[in-house]
């Protein structure tokens, strides 16, 4: 496992993985990714665990509350 | 110009009521998405419910001085940051000092040990992780790593917003968003692999 010469890579991934870089990084991590397994697993590995834990973390609005917030509107109105 | 006409003093309090209840209609649509992230930076279902009605009340008397057109759920996640850390949040904000932090690729190369390479191309790798321990791992982060990596990652705020929310430079919620992260993964890793 070439771990050393990935450093770099694995924090340029985060950023490419939250759509935040510049074209001219985009285009770094896209080719560092072609060429490198380890790094390509683990940012496919990356992206598994953000949607899951966006999904597994999100609790919908109890019910209820709807009818409070509504009844903030514009007292009196 | 002398006094205003009646008439048009009469179409700009009828515009101004339109405007309001338009601003209103927005600010509910955007509730369900408000509670979600209310609910992870805050530890209680009912503390998530006080602060996003509090949030709302405060939106709702305030809304004029939302600019139309400019991001409304933006909006009304700084006023619930801001009063999230009013209700006492400050005095134990996070220390300086945080535990030595493992890399990003740390939880991947647990599970790479633990089940081999190839384990890292499933999607189902990653659920034997259940909700609790994402939640209790979500919220043990100290406060501001978590406000950050909440509003990014369960908000899906960008930098730019986030680092609006929160009142603080760009570089620091890449930082704490980074460092959040890193420590999520660390705290997720023994049930990962186990």
């Amino acid at each position: 496992m070439s771990k050393g010469p990935c450093e770099a890579c694995e924090e340029l991934l985060q950023g490419y993985l939250d759509r935040e870089l510049t074209d001219d990084e985009v285009s770094l991590a896209e080719s560092h990714l072609d060429g490198c397994e380890y790094c390509r697993r683990r940012y496919r590995f990356e992206v598994s665990l953000r949607r899951y834990v966006q999904t597994t973390a999100v609790e919908r609005m109890p019910p209820g509350l709807m009818e409070k917030l509504a009844e903030l509107r514009s007292a009196g109105a | 110009m002398g006094e205003p006409e009646p008439e048009t003093e009469a179409h700009r309090i009828a515009a101004e009521a339109r405007d309001r209840v338009r601003f209103e209609e927005e600010a509910l649509e955007l509730a369900d998405q408000v509670y979600r992230v209310a609910r992870r930076l805050v530890g209680s279902r009912e503390e998530a419910e006080d602060l996003v009605q509090e949030t709302y009340g405060r939106a709702f008397r305030s809304w004029r001085s939302y600019t139309p057109g400019t991001n409304l759920r933006a909006w009304l996640l700084r006023i619930l940051t801001n009063l999230n850390l009013d209700r006492g949040r400050r005095i134990q904000r996070s220390p300086d000092f945080q535990p030595i932090e493992e890399g990003d690729y740390y939880l991947a190369n647990k599970v790479a040990e633990a089940q081999g390479e190839q384990a890292l191309d499933q999607d189902r790798v990653v659920e034997r992780l259940s909700q609790d321990s994402i939640v209790n791992a979500l919220s043990s982060l100290p406060h501001d790593f978590r406000d950050t990596v909440v509003l990014v990652d369960i908000g899906e705020f960008s930098y730019a917003d986030a680092a609006q929310i929160l009142d603080v430079p760009i570089g620091t919620v890449m930082s704490r968003l980074h460092r959040g992260r890193r420590l999520l993964k660390s705290r997720l890793a023994d049930e990962a692999v186990s």
